[in-house]
């Protein structure tokens, strides 16, 4: 009977609470007295971060439900863009699909690329661990790389894959890996995989540096026999923040996939096989001056990332227990 | 493991290492097909035309080089100042509307830059910061991600060192400057890594118009633009660009592992 005591204490302890007042003016100046300090440093970084970034997502949360062609001043539309996007715009669906396929598959599997190379690189001595991070991060760091792929699945016979597999003698013919319709997602899914150790990853070689040493002689001490536990039961949770921090970057960059498409399989890709929300974003706010339209599809894009996170962030928290 | 980590490093490096052939390869080695990796007959041609075009600009080229020192440099200092600032009393004091403020920069990093670039003119152009350096650099100072990534690594700091220098009389910027900031080195000199990168790399496109303000990239990009023969001299600008960020990481990162193994942060 444990069971129904536990679920309603809670309930009992929501109706007791007294319902918060809205602070008087002398109140709010009790606030700041008391937390001045806070206030006072956070302040720079807010004013400006309201004005620069706050400030214009929410302006274009707004022409979300307009019809602004830049030129005109917006018109008031209503949902009329939300039901558009769903119901008459066939690509917009396409899009969904691949995006969501992208964030599904490159999404987990950089997130746990990022952690294990971190943690073995992490392994080695300090000028090896800082050659090795260079390495791992180079797609990163060396701005434009795409002209590479383009050489190793380059259509014709020279292409270095499809070279490859007509001498080892899987091919007859040369594919065009960019340009028929079932090859270009799984190219593109790997390229971005390559991409994938970025932000996160110099994240976790730097969470790495900070888990306090003796955690690892007290952890011997008591029982952990191996290296998998020591990880599970030290290493994890005294990186959860970054962990986290890891997470939402990596929600951010699997999600809005864009550039690879564009370079590698053409902006629009054949027959739209690699478009994603933000090609298909990209394509109404440059080319056809559909900024409502556009927005709306910034919205729904950030919708999907934020349930993401809340997801992603619950099982976060169980890491390590 | 070895064979297997030697596979995948060889597997990622090979932008350094295309990039490094052919910005030393001469003409005929680049439009070579099939094209090849390595360079046969290394050649500084490349780098000795580049050279003679930038000595042809309109605009001194050093000015383009200082412009984009100039905005890297004001950027990254604001930014790790400002961040960080504020990063310490969202990780460590409790105060009303510390949770509001936090889910904020988290879901500011949620949403398209594409759709936010008129907004953004049209706040640029009431304060009057179009075709300023400021249009590149105030933006800067306030990046969510800098804030997320200092807060994050903030948390783990214990509270007991706070508290004993709180005791000792410390106020909350000395604390700030004296206890945090050396505490979570290895976060801000990632940081400075990633704004680096970001800001150096940046055109200035939309906000900057006057040719004396414009970046090095932008003045770079422009020569690449010049047409089919620049192939050659388009590979050493490549080379160019990417060598100070690289540089840089390098002497970052070295000095991420130094630190820690001296400190190591304990209770």
């Amino acid at each position: 009977m444990s069971n129904t005591i536990g679920q309603v204490g809670p309930e009992q302890r929501v109706h007791t609470l007294p319902r918060p007042r809205k602070p008087r003016l002398s109140q709010w100046i009790a606030i700041w007295k008391k937390h001045k300090h806070s206030y006072i440093l956070i302040m720079p970084f807010f004013l400006i971060f309201g004005l620069f970034t706050v400030l214009p997502v929410l302006m274009s949360m707004l022409i979300s439900f307009t019809y602004f062609n830049m030129l005109e001043f917006p018109k008031f539309i209503g949902w009329q863009n939300y039901t558009r996007l769903f119901l008459d715009d066939d690509i917009f669906l396409i899009a969904l699909k691949n995006t969501i396929l992208f964030a599904v598959i490159t999404g987990p599997v950089s997130y746990f690329a990022c952690f294990f190379f971190a943690w073995i690189i992490n392994e080695f001595s300090p000028r090896v661990r800082a050659f090795l991070t260079l390495v791992f991060y180079a797609p990163s760091i060396s701005g434009n790389i795409y002209f590479i792929w383009n050489l190793i699945f380059s259509g014709d016979r020279y292409g270095f894959v499809n070279g490859f597999l007509i001498k080892v003698g899987i091919l007859l013919e040369p594919i065009q890996w960019l340009k028929e319709e079932q090859w270009i997602m799984p190219v593109l899914i790997l390229v971005q995989l390559w991409l994938s150790l970025g932000t996160g990853f110099l994240a976790f070689i730097a969470g790495l540096q900070t888990v306090d040493r003796t955690l690892y002689e007290a952890g011997a001490v008591d029982g952990v026999r191996n290296r998998w536990q020591e990880l599970w039961y030290i290493t994890l949770p005294s990186m959860r923040p970054q962990l986290m921090f890891g997470a939402v970057i990596q929600i951010t960059t699997s999600f809005a996939v864009a550039d690879v498409s564009i370079y590698l399989a053409g902006f629009p890709s054949v027959n739209y096989a690699g478009h994603t929300i933000v090609t298909h974003l990209i394509d109404f706010g440059t080319i056809r001056f559909e900024m409502g339209y556009a927005s709306a599809l910034a919205t729904i894009l950030f919708i999907m990332m934020l349930g993401t996170n809340l997801i992603v962030q619950k099982w976060l928290r169980k890491v390590g227990d | 493991m070895f064979s297997f980590l030697g596979m995948m490093g060889a597997f990622m490096a090979l932008p350094l290492v295309f990039a490094i052939n052919a910005a030393f390869k001469p003409l005929d080695e680049i439009f070579l097909f099939p094209p090849r990796v390595f360079v046969r007959k290394p050649t500084l041609n490349n780098f000795v035309d580049l050279f003679t075009l930038m000595s042809n600009s309109w605009v001194p080229f050093s000015r383009y080089i200082f412009n984009t020192v100039f905005v890297t440099l004001m950027g990254i200092i604001g930014h790790v100042l400002i961040a960080s600032a504020a990063a310490y009393p969202l990780s460590k004091h409790r105060f009303p509307g510390r949770e509001v403020l936090f889910t904020s920069v988290v879901l500011a990093l949620m949403f398209s830059p594409h759709v936010t670039q008129i907004p953004n003119y049209m706040i640029m152009s009431w304060i009057g910061f179009i075709d300023t350096y400021w249009a590149l650099i105030v933006p800067a100072f306030a990046f969510p991600l800098g804030l997320y990534l200092m807060k994050q690594f903030m948390e783990q700091i214990p509270d007991a060192i706070l508290e004993a220098a709180k005791i000792d009389g410390a106020s909350e910027y000395r604390i700030f400057w004296t206890v945090v900031m050396p505490n979570v080195k290895p976060a801000w000199l990632t940081l400075i890594i990633l704004l680096f990168q970001l800001l150096w790399g940046n055109h200035g496109e939309g906000f900057i118009y006057s040719e004396q303000l414009k970046s090095l990239h932008y003045a770079l990009e422009q020569i690449i633009f010049g047409g089919f023969a620049r192939h050659g001299v388009a590979a050493a600008v490549a080379l160019a660009m990417m060598t100070p960020p690289i540089l840089f990481f390098i002497f970052a990162q070295s000095r991420i592992i130094e630190t820690m193994a001296a400190s190591g942060m304990k209770d």
